[in-house]
């Protein structure tokens, strides 16, 4: 192994943890706007032109708030309830392809972390233990409603998991890889998957909302009925690591979706680029697109939270296992038949 | 030593330790965590045999799902030390003696077993990749694949039938 193959990875590991705090911490930011938009408000505006320094000001004020413990036999468990919300939240982005390559110095750098053969198991088995943050974090409160919320993200996560899985299976006939390096390669053009798998991108999506805690699936921190769920006896950084876990979970799980069923870092005419204009231009172009699909789908998160109410407990298990679950089986037997009978 | 003998001492003292932890906290919840941990040394061990799916697969049954669940009855309990079964001595008795056969039973399989720590043998073929593995369990073993996965439904329906009864007593 090279020297200079580690220090590529490391420098793109690093640019990675750098823009997804970055767009985490700016998606807190666009989040306000977005609700002050849709609500005919003004928003953050003092922090800086257009507030765009609020985030800034709450992280300071996050870090400056007296740190309050409570009564608590498990301190510990205590602590690594948010390390692990944060850390499984920033771990998917070793297996995302940011871009196709670069030739940098006569390298041919690809813009990946790593291509593993199982990609889209990492993902899955990450996102998988990340209701562990909750749980930990939630039983060692010692708080009844603090408990309430961890069983309810853990229940909802993994029924949710279950669709989730049954509708990458869908889009594992189709690929016939698990590498998310040949999943955007095959996307090349306009021949992106979300035109095969409407439904099966429909079923990811409603799953991605519900792993990812966001409204209309919020219940973990239902704030009319348990306070704050499972960070309500959460104060100072710690409650800020367990909100930018999910604005870094947001982050990540608009980029998968843009790469699986989106097309990833393609554009129409991204061959024509690379042959013509020199691979360095076009692939950047690329990386701009994929961030381009990445903030509408964060924006696309942002506008159902504002404009749909929660869902009521039960409602939201018949969703998962009543019509997610049976609705996936069908799209995979659809799909299945459409292989043999296509090719 | 090579980094991958370190590396595999360092996740069998942690599979070890984690294992021990497991039994002897008092706490059931920190007993759930221990052997969180010591699923995920184990899919350690499996990446040192180079098998990334089955470290994956096992990480996202045992870890993401099976043990999730654990914890959430376990924090529905609520056990306390005061709930702790005080189990009669002829269990206990009984525990020994299973205990002990087992032990009879590994101790003498691992003393026939052929040691692993040998050289590596290269055949030339890539036996991580998924595609081999598919081909292997649905072209050679095909059928105890098919059984496995019929023996799952059964169960499955077995749990739903399960459940159910219960419901309709109760009313």
């Amino acid at each position: 192994m090279d020297s200079g193959f580690i220090i590529e990875k490391s420098v793109l590991i690093v640019v990675v943890f750098a823009v997804t705090m970055i767009m985490a911490m700016y998606s807190t930011w666009a989040e306000r706007k977005v609700a002050a938009f849709l609500q005919d408000r003004v928003g953050p505006n003092r922090a800086g032109w257009g507030g765009l320094l609020q985030p800034l000001a709450d992280g300071m004020k996050l870090f400056a708030k007296e740190e309050f413990e409570p009564n608590t036999p498990n301190k510990f468990l205590f602590f690594v309830g948010p390390a692990i919300a944060m850390s499984t939240a920033l771990m998917t982005s070793a297996v995302i392809p940011w871009g196709d390559k670069l030739e940098i110095f006569g390298r041919t750098v690809y813009l990946q972390a790593t291509d593993i053969d199982v990609s889209l198991l990492y993902i899955f088995g990450v996102v998988s233990v990340g209701v562990y943050g909750i749980m930990i974090g939630g039983w060692a409160s010692n708080n009844k409603f603090s408990l309430m919320g961890a069983v309810r993200a853990a229940s909802q996560m993994v029924s949710y998991e279950v669709a989730m899985g049954l509708s990458m299976i869908a889009l594992l006939m189709m690929t016939g890889t698990l590498s998310l390096k040949e999943i955007s390669e095959q996307q090349a053009g306009m021949n992106w998957n979300v035109f095969y798998q409407p439904v099966g991108f429909l079923i990811f999506l409603i799953c991605a909302f519900a792993e990812t805690n966001r409204t209309p699936f919020d219940l973990a921190e239902c704030e009319s009925e348990l306070i704050g769920g499972y960070h309500t006896e959460y104060s100072s950084m710690k409650m800020g690591f367990y909100l930018f876990a999910e604005y870094a979970n947001m982050f990540i799980s608009s980029t998968i979706l843009a790469v699986l069923y989106f097309g990833g870092y393609n554009y129409p005419g991204m061959q024509w680029m690379v042959e013509n204009v020199g691979v360095n231009t076009a692939n950047v172009l690329g990386i701009g697109v994929l961030f381009v699909k990445i903030c509408f789908f964060i924006f696309f998160y942002m506008w159902v939270r504002w404009t749909i109410p929660r869902f009521r407990y039960d409602q939201l298990m018949n969703l998962g296992w009543k019509i997610l679950i049976p609705l996936s089986i069908i799209n995979i037997i659809i799909t299945g038949i459409c292989i043999l009978a296509f090719k | 030593m090579s980094p991958i003998l370190i590396t595999f001492y360092f996740l069998a003292a942690i599979t070890l330790a984690t294992a021990f932890l497991t039994i002897y906290s008092k706490n059931p919840i920190h007993s759930a965590i221990y052997l969180v941990l010591c699923f995920f040394s184990i899919a350690g061990h499996y990446l040192l045999f180079n098998a990334q799916f089955l470290a994956i697969v096992h990480i996202i049954v045992y870890s993401g799902a099976i043990m999730v669940l654990f914890l959430f009855t376990i924090m529905l309990m609520n056990l306390n030390k005061e709930d702790e079964v005080h189990k009669p001595r002829i269990t206990r008795l009984g525990a020994i003696v299973v205990f002990i056969l087992t032990s009879i039973v590994l101790v003498t399989i691992f003393i026939n077993s052929k040691t692993i720590m040998g050289d590596y043998d290269t055949s030339g073929e890539d036996f991580q990749s998924i595609k081999k593995l598919g081909n292997v369990l649905l072209n050679e073993y095909m059928v105890p694949f098919e059984f496995a996965s019929i023996l799952l439904l059964v169960a499955m329906i077995g749990v739903v039938l399960l459940s159910k009864k219960e419901k309709t007593e109760k009313k």
